[in-house]
């Protein structure tokens, strides 16, 4: 499978071009940059390993493709996605967050029904990358 | 026309009998709105022979303290204070007949946090009165006294997207199809097809409620196993808006914990179920982390003639006090009315937090919303994947597109025709951030990325030469470089 998290999962993966022109509407936009990675894509896991801090008072997005390059060294077997923060009053929030890298073999998520009262059920969603210890996935 | 006040004082004022209505304090050209004022704007179109003047001054005295003759009481109270003061009658251009009259009313004439007490005050009298042959709220300026008396959005688009984790795009949508008939495990087969194709939300449509065809828990059910089973195959959250819209407060709570129960993230109502009940669930969803979902059902009865009515840009406002999270706002190049100007200004007063006044966008007032939520447009009715250049360039990134027949009537199914709409949203995304000038390249952009996506090629084919060129019944009366006084 292929988890479609992010802004631009339905199109084919961006190339480091592409990635930087991304970066750098960000940029222009005076957002900062934040790289994070993970290998626990479950879709409530918000809180992606940082790499660094959000890279505030940046103007060129050379700096941020040097911090992914560093990363994807490092992390290349997980997600790795950029998102960009907007400090202004009223949002204070992400404005773009997309995928930048991905494991080679996504194996997705299993859906656990606990059947309950009635006919309710109880649904869970287990990435099947987890039951192996944090650092051991994807390998 | 805006001469001198009219109005009789003292112990005349006073005396019994019939007085007309400029001259009993309801027309105050001088008045100078406090900050702390509501204000109305009305389009009056006064009966053949009726002075405008006496026209405007009947509606502020009949949506405030007036009735047709002078009553002694008014003298054991404030009266000054209580009577809505018209300040200002101006022609309506090109409009023979038809004035624009500018409205006060002192602050303590409504009661906190009630759009019920509010309407009933400013609409709740004045639209059957005699001597006019026509009415409309057009606007309102809310004072942010007033505006801080209400809860607001009860989720807002920051924490929406947040709680998503979608941001950077519009979110895709459907309304289930056909609306009507199918049972509740043949919807839910919808709803899995939608979402796990790439929509984000899939919804109800207004008049989805409990029928033979499916009853209510029927379709949560099947509804929520949907939503589940997509989540885990594409690894994103999705919603389906529940519509828990019924004929009592009490049917809907046990809706709404229901879909509450079952994990839902977004449940659904209708226009139609009256501003209290609105109130209502908007205070619900706020307790229980849930996204509230208003299909504006029934608003054309009284918002699409210009002249007879209320504007929707004061619907838009009363729903932002009011509470909702998604609001349905036009799509402009879709199947209902909406022209682009008059949209454009709807859009503002759901998403920003300050609207300056915009006469060619139907914005009469300056309107500081004091940080209260911003609620997410929605655009739905007769859009389709061709049109996604257009779509992004009227309506922006914070709006939900709904492309209901543009994705359940994809020939090659729901699921090619979800993903073609996600995938003409991507790639236009990718190039606007690019810089690309997107709306004259949109073509371009979309063919390109349909080279490399079959559903988007097909979809760009069936639906080329579809678009709904009818001209507006509802438009501003200002052209962008025109100025209000005359």
């Amino acid at each position: 499978m292929r988890i479609t998290q992010g802004a631009f999962s339905f199109l084919p993966d961006l190339t480091d071009e592409q990635i930087s022109r991304q970066v750098q509407y960000c940029l222009g936009k005076g957002w900062a940059v934040n790289i994070e990675f993970t290998d626990d894509p479950h879709p409530r896991n918000n809180f992606w390993e940082m790499w660094g801090l959000p890279m505030f008072d940046l103007r060129d997005a050379a700096g941020v493709m040097m911090e992914l390059n560093e990363c994807r060294k490092v992390y290349g077997d997980r997600y790795i996605r950029m998102s960009a923060f907007d400090s202004s009053h009223g949002w204070e929030s992400l404005r773009l967050s997309f995928i930048v890298n991905r494991p080679k073999d996504e194996p997705g998520f299993r859906l656990e029904r606990h059947e309950v009262d009635g006919r309710n059920i109880r649904y869970t969603t287990t990435s099947y990358a987890v039951d192996r210890p944090e650092g051991q996935r994807y390998r | 026309m805006n001469d001198l006040s009219m109005t009789v004082r003292g112990k005349d004022r006073y005396k019994s009998g019939v007085m007309e209505y400029k001259k009993m304090g309801y027309w105050e050209p001088d008045y100078e709105p406090k900050d702390t004022d509501i204000i109305a704007l009305f389009r009056v179109t006064p009966q053949d022979g009726v002075d405008p003047i006496e026209a405007s001054a009947a509606v502020a005295g009949e949506s405030s303290t007036a009735t047709w003759t002078v009553v002694w009481t008014d003298r054991l109270t404030a009266a000054e204070k209580y009577r809505a003061k018209c300040y200002r009658v101006d022609p309506v251009p090109n409009s023979p007949g038809q004035y624009f009259a500018y409205i006060a009313y002192d602050l303590d004439l409504f009661e906190n946090g009630s759009i019920a007490n509010l309407s009933a005050s400013i609409i709740g009298n004045v639209f059957g009165f005699k001597p006019l042959k026509a009415l409309r709220l057009e606007d309102m300026r809310l004072p942010v006294a007033y505006v801080k008396t209400f809860q607001g959005p009860a989720t807002g688009i920051v924490v929406e997207r947040e709680r998503m984790d979608k941001f950077g795009r519009p979110l895709l949508g459907a309304t289930v199809k056909p609306k009507l008939g199918l049972s509740g495990r043949n919807y839910g087969r919808v709803v899995y097809e939608a979402l796990k194709g790439g929509l984000d939300f899939t919804k109800d449509d207004e008049n989805i409620n409990s029928q033979p065809f499916m009853h209510w828990r029927e379709r949560f059910l099947y509804c929520m196993e949907a939503v589940n089973k997509a989540q885990a195959a594409s690894g994103e959250i999705k919603g389906t808006y529940l519509n828990v819209t019924a004929g009592t407060m009490e049917d809907m709570y046990e809706r709404a914990e229901f879909a509450k129960q079952l994990g839902s993230v977004i449940i659904m109502i209708d226009l139609v179920i009256g501003y209290t009940a609105i109130q209502s669930m908007a205070k619900w969803a706020r307790r229980n982390d849930m996204i509230l979902h208003l299909h504006r059902a029934g608003h054309s009865t009284y918002t699409r003639q210009r002249n007879h009515g209320v504007s929707f840009r004061v619907i838009a406002k009363w729903m932002r006090l009011a509470g909702v999270d998604h609001i349905h706002a036009g799509t402009v190049v879709g199947k209902l009315e909406g022209d682009p100007a008059t949209t454009r200004g709807y859009y503002d007063i759901c998403r920003e937090d300050f609207n300056p006044a915009k006469l060619e966008h139907g914005v009469f007032f300056d309107q500081n919303w004091a940080s209260l939520n911003k609620l997410m447009p929605v655009a739905s009715g007769g859009i389709h994947a061709g049109q996604m250049h257009q779509l992004l360039d009227h309506l922006g990134e914070d709006v939900i597109l709904q492309f209901g027949g543009g994705t359940i009537g994809h020939p090659m199914g729901i699921q090619a025709g979800a993903t073609a709409n996600r995938v003409a949203l991507e790639a236009m995304i990718l190039a606007r951030n690019e810089g690309r000038d997107y709306l004259h390249e949109g073509p371009e952009i979309l063919a390109k990325a349909a080279a490399t996506c079959t559903p988007l090629k097909a979809a760009l084919e069936v639906w080329k030469d579809v678009t709904f060129n009818y001209e507006s019944t509802d438009m501003p009366d200002y052209a962008p470089t025109a100025s209000v006084s005359m």
